[in-house]
């Protein structure tokens, strides 16, 4: 068949892109050869916008880091000799066409990151994010995602232990599910990816292929959703019982010693399998396709190279244990099947029934093309940053502020979604979703414990894509300090707009930098990520939203602490300070209808100083509650803290704040602020440590009653029966999704 | 006979089962307790004291969830154990085998709420003339998770009045306060009942996991009575 331009731009390749193939390997490709070039390079595969900037970003930090580049899942050291590696993914584009199996096939595909490794997977976590939730396509597709992932994740037995909820106008058309996954594994039994020892058998585990999602992750991820596009063939089934027979027979395999090399089948399936495998191994492989088991008949070569059918992996077993290898896995009910060899000529060659119809170098195959695209900074840029906020008016009515804030979707209890979640399977979660700023996690036989949360903000990103990263970066660290945990590790999943266009290649480039340097500035290393490009229809982008995901380290799993009030006369103190913050807050967006102006300002040696006088505080024991200032600024986190604690509070804040708006000291996001509660006496140990330490620090009132009562400048702007709040707080989601 | 220092147990691991590792610590390392993982196609479990069928997806829930592993041929041994007189605890997955192999008479349906549910629940405890409860205070209240999708028991009139009548009703779902009300259930089985046994007392099945609060810093460890109860021997 020769080779057309209609093939290779069908197959999303461009003119130069299909010269460069041309000079790669030196003649016309075969058409299998043409497919798997397409998906190998693809933006989902090969990263080739992203990776020079990516480059950018810290490998090392304070913890030692485990893994090796280019493999799946990167982590930290733990405790000696333990290692918790972890990944966040997206499948953003696949949950906005049908977001039960999008999401499910998300949670799939993370955790096959993580056991490929060999580590046991032992927690998730979904940052999920939507259009306005009071809109019929939003509650559709946020129903349609926590069940998928419920559906997934429970029937594995890996607890979801914490996630993010954010519903803007921003994602109306392109939801974000990104889906973090955990696992633990000694760190000198971390395996390999590496294709190694010819003769040694390639061998297909797991589910039969078909024709689910050809093309889809790269299709689907490498361009934007036009108008009216029917693209459901194209998402994948998720079969989460297959995927636990997996878990069981690749980790007892992997423990045999019989395996040399192991990955996982995702985006690209055995195209990006075998050539990766080979490349990084620096062999070659020799596969005859007609072995691999089929769910469908007639299917072509190429439709087998880049089939993505869900919970297949593919292994290369050292050839006197291949016997032993296949038994572990048919006891578990899976097919294993040997189809192909490791060759020493590093080449990838393809056979159908004897007919070679591929043969490329595999490190040629698995070299996409580097592109540095250009940036421009967009017009609206300017704009916010010179919005006047002093124009906007203060409200009469504070209570009323407050409430509507505790019952917005990105503030209100996110019970609804994580009560279908099990959260507790394994028996490690000490802090479950909700009553901590994180998710804490024990690990049997050991004291230390492991702290992980997720963190975004949309809205600070757009505003400003290098302070808005770097605020996440902060929030997720101040997150981790609030419950006990140093953090380690970062790992990121990058969801941005279509990179061809300057100006939203200008917000990633920006993002990444302020991540970067942000990074660095904490020592702490990203030892994995994910990028989704595209996240656009023709009406609008997504606000440019760098997820992270960060794992922190409690020194001892029994000093950790969570964020409710828990006794009355408990002295209630402020780490931290508060400035005129109000731009991007989401009291701005809520009462005043705009989101506008400077993200509020990071003072990142302050966060660190505050952080880390937080972190002694818990550790040391001195602390009964702690809850970091985000979404809705102060008055929202004591309201929480209040809810939590199911008692009241009564503060008075600070005389000299009285140079700020009002508004400003009750619903602005200054960063960097952190509530303790603690005894008297405590109260008084932690005022000194932190004057000593040169952290700001105020007592602003103590625990008890029924009542939040917020005095301000001799007045008393609030004043809320607590019981009425948990009522509107925890309500409104549900409320919402029963309509 | 079997003594408490000497009870031995068993825990089936049927392909999808996820809390037998639970189950394991729970009596190995927190109760000191000597346990084994049986692989669901043996076909003896006679050395053993106690089995327990713990929670989990067996076989993916296709079909029925617990319709395929009841034709396991550990099933066989696990009745041939029970009819003389061995203990079998089935926990949430457990359970609802148990009542597809007719270990345990009702059937499982899905949850009133149409979802998953994951939360603590107050359990009252309605029976402690078992092996499995012995060590509870009768009418006490114990705060123990549940996590699942199709926690709904049902029988029929007939069998009802049939477990009420020989004091088979073992755990009730019940308010902090102790009164069984429809408020208290989480997933709407008949008459809020979570936990059963046979008539025998030697065969138990209860939706909720007391391995998951056998240590407190998982937040209870109320689960501990089951494994206490156990432990006291015949």
């Amino acid at each position: 068949m020769a080779i057309e331009a209609r093939m290779w731009h069908e197959l999303g390749l461009s003119d130069e892109e299909y010269q460069r193939i041309l000079d790669t390997i030196g003649r016309e490709p075969t058409p299998t050869e043409l497919a798997m070039f397409s998906v190998e390079w693809s933006e989902h595969c090969g990263y080739p916008r992203s990776r020079p900037l990516l480059r950018l970003f810290p490998k090392t930090g304070k913890y030692a880091t485990a893994g090796r580049d280019g493999e799946d899942a990167g982590g930290i050291e733990v405790a000696p000799g333990l290692t918790v590696l972890f990944k966040m993914e997206s499948h953003n584009h696949p949950s906005q066409v049908e977001p039960f199996q999008g999401a499910a096939t998300g949670v799939g595909g993370i955790i096959r990151d993580i056991f490929t490794m060999g580590a046991r997977p032992i927690a998730v976590l979904d940052p999920l994010r939507f259009g306005e939730l009071d809109e019929p396509l939003a509650q559709y597709l946020f129903r349609g995602v926590v069940s998928g992932i419920a559906f997934y994740g429970n029937c594995l037995g890996v607890p979801t232990v914490g996630g993010e909820l954010r519903f803007e106008e921003s994602y109306k058309g392109n939801c974000l599910v990104n889906v973090m996954a955990l696992g633990l594994v000694e760190s000198d039994k971390i395996a390999t990816s590496r294709a190694v020892g010819a003769g040694n058998p390639v061998i297909v585990v797991g589910n039969s292929t078909g024709r689910d999602g050809i093309g889809g992750a790269s299709i689907l991820a490498s361009h934007e959703f036009g108008e009216g596009e029917e693209k459901r063939p194209t998402v994948q089934i998720g079969d989460p019982f297959t995927e636990k027979c997996l878990i069981e027979a690749c980790l007892e395999a992997l423990a045999s010693g019989g395996v040399v090399g192991l990955k996982d089948m995702g985006a690209a399936g055995l195209t990006c399998t075998t050539c990766e495998m080979s490349a990084f191994g620096e062999h070659g492989m020799d596969v005859e396709l007609q072995k691999v088991p089929r769910r469908e008949p007639g299917m072509e070569p190429w439709e087998v190279l880049m089939s993505e059918s869900q919970e297949r992996m593919l292994l290369v077993a050292e050839k006197e244990r291949e016997d032993e290898v296949l038994a572990i896995f048919r006891k578990w009910g899976l097919n294993a099947v040997v189809v192909g060899q490791v060759t020493d000529d590093g080449l990838l060659r393809v056979r159908d029934d004897g007919e070679v119809v591929a043969e490329v170098e595999a490190k040629a195959l698995a070299s996409p093309p580097v592109y540095e695209l250009p940036t421009e900074e967009p017009a609206y840029y300017r704009e916010v940053q010179s919005a006047d906020l002093s124009s906007f008016s203060v409200p009469e009515d504070m209570g009323a502020v407050l409430r509507d804030l505790l019952s917005s979707p990105n503030i209100a209890s996110a019970e609804w979604v994580y009560r279908q979640y099990d959260h507790m399977v394994q028996t490690n979660t000490v802090v479950a979703p909700g009553p901590g700023d994180a998710a804490v996690l024990q690990i049997k036989g050991r004291r230390e414990g492991i702290g992980v949360t997720t963190d975004g903000n949309g809205r600070y990103c757009y505003l400003d894509p290098y302070v808005g990263a770097q605020l996440v970066l902060a929030e997720a660290c101040r997150n981790l300090v609030c419950v006990g945990a140093d953090p380690a590790g970062v790992t990121d999943c990058l969801n941005f707009g279509n990179p061809e266009k300057p100006d939203r290649f200008w917000q990633f480039k920006r993002c990444v930098e302020g991540l970067a340097d942000g990074c660095r500035s904490f020592q702490l290393p990203v030892v994995s990520g994910n990028v989704s490009f595209y996240n656009e229809t023709p009406d609008t982008a997504v606000y440019p939203t760098p997820v992270l995901g960060v794992v922190g380290v409690l020194k001892d799993v029994g000093h950790h602490c969570t964020s409710g009030f828990k006794k009355a006369d408990d002295v209630v103190v402020l780490l931290g300070n508060t400035d005129e913050d109000l731009g991007g807050t989401e009291y701005l967006k809520r009462t005043h209808g705009v989101v506008t102006g400077k993200p509020p300002a990071l003072d990142l040696e302050r966060e660190k100083r505050v952080q880390s006088m937080c972190l002694a505080a818990v550790e040391q024991g001195l602390a009964t509650s702690a809850h970091d200032c985000s979404d809705g600024g102060l008055a929202v986190a004591l309201a929480e803290c209040c809810i939590w604690g199911g008692v009241g509070a009564h503060v008075r804040l600070p005389d000299e704040w009285s140079h700020l708006r009002i508004d400003s000291r009750l619903f602005g996001e200054s960063p960097s602020r952190i509530i303790i509660s603690a005894s008297s006496a405590n109260a008084a140990k932690i005022e000194q440590m932190a004057k000593a330490e040169g952290v700001p620090v105020y007592v602003l009132g103590e625990v008890g009653g029924e009542t939040l009562t917020i005095e301000v400048d001799g007045e008393v702007p609030i004043s809320e029966a607590v019981g009425n709040l948990t009522d509107i707080w925890r309500d409104a989601i549900p409320s919402l999704m029963s309509q | 006979m079997a003594t408490a220092t000497k009870m031995r147990f068993g825990i089936v691991i049927f392909p999808g089962s996820n809390c037998e590792t639970d189950a394991w610590h729970a009596l190995n390392d927190v109760m000191g307790a000597p346990v084994e993982y049986v692989w669901h196609q043996e076909t003896d479990v006679g050395k053993y004291d106690c089995v327990i069928l713990p929670g989990g997806f067996s076989y993916g829930d296709y079909l029925r969830t617990g319709a395929i592993a009841r034709f396991s041929p550990v099933m066989n041994a696990l009745i041939d154990f029970a009819d003389k007189g061995g203990l079998v605890l089935g926990i949430c997955n457990g359970f609802q085998i148990l009542l597809e192999a007719g270990l345990l008479p009702g059937a499982m349906m899905r949850n009133v709420g149409q979802t998953f549910v994951c939360q603590y629940v107050d359990l009252r405890v309605e029976n402690t003339n078992t092996p499995f409860t012995r060590a509870m205070e009768q009418g006490s209240i114990l705060r123990i998770p549940i996590a699942h999708g199709e926690g709904s028991y049902y029988a029929d009139e007939q069998t009802l009045e049939e477990l009420k009548h020989n004091d088979q009703v073992v755990l009730r779902y019940c308010t902090e306060h102790g009164e069984s009300t429809p408020d208290a259930n989480p997933n709407g089985s008949l008459e809020n009942i979570a936990g059963i046994c046979n008539r025998e007392r030697n065969v138990m099945g209860l939706m909720p996991h007391p391995e998951r609060c056998s240590d407190p810093i998982l937040g209870s460890d109320d689960g501990r009575q089951v494994w206490e109860s156990l432990l006291r021997g015949k």
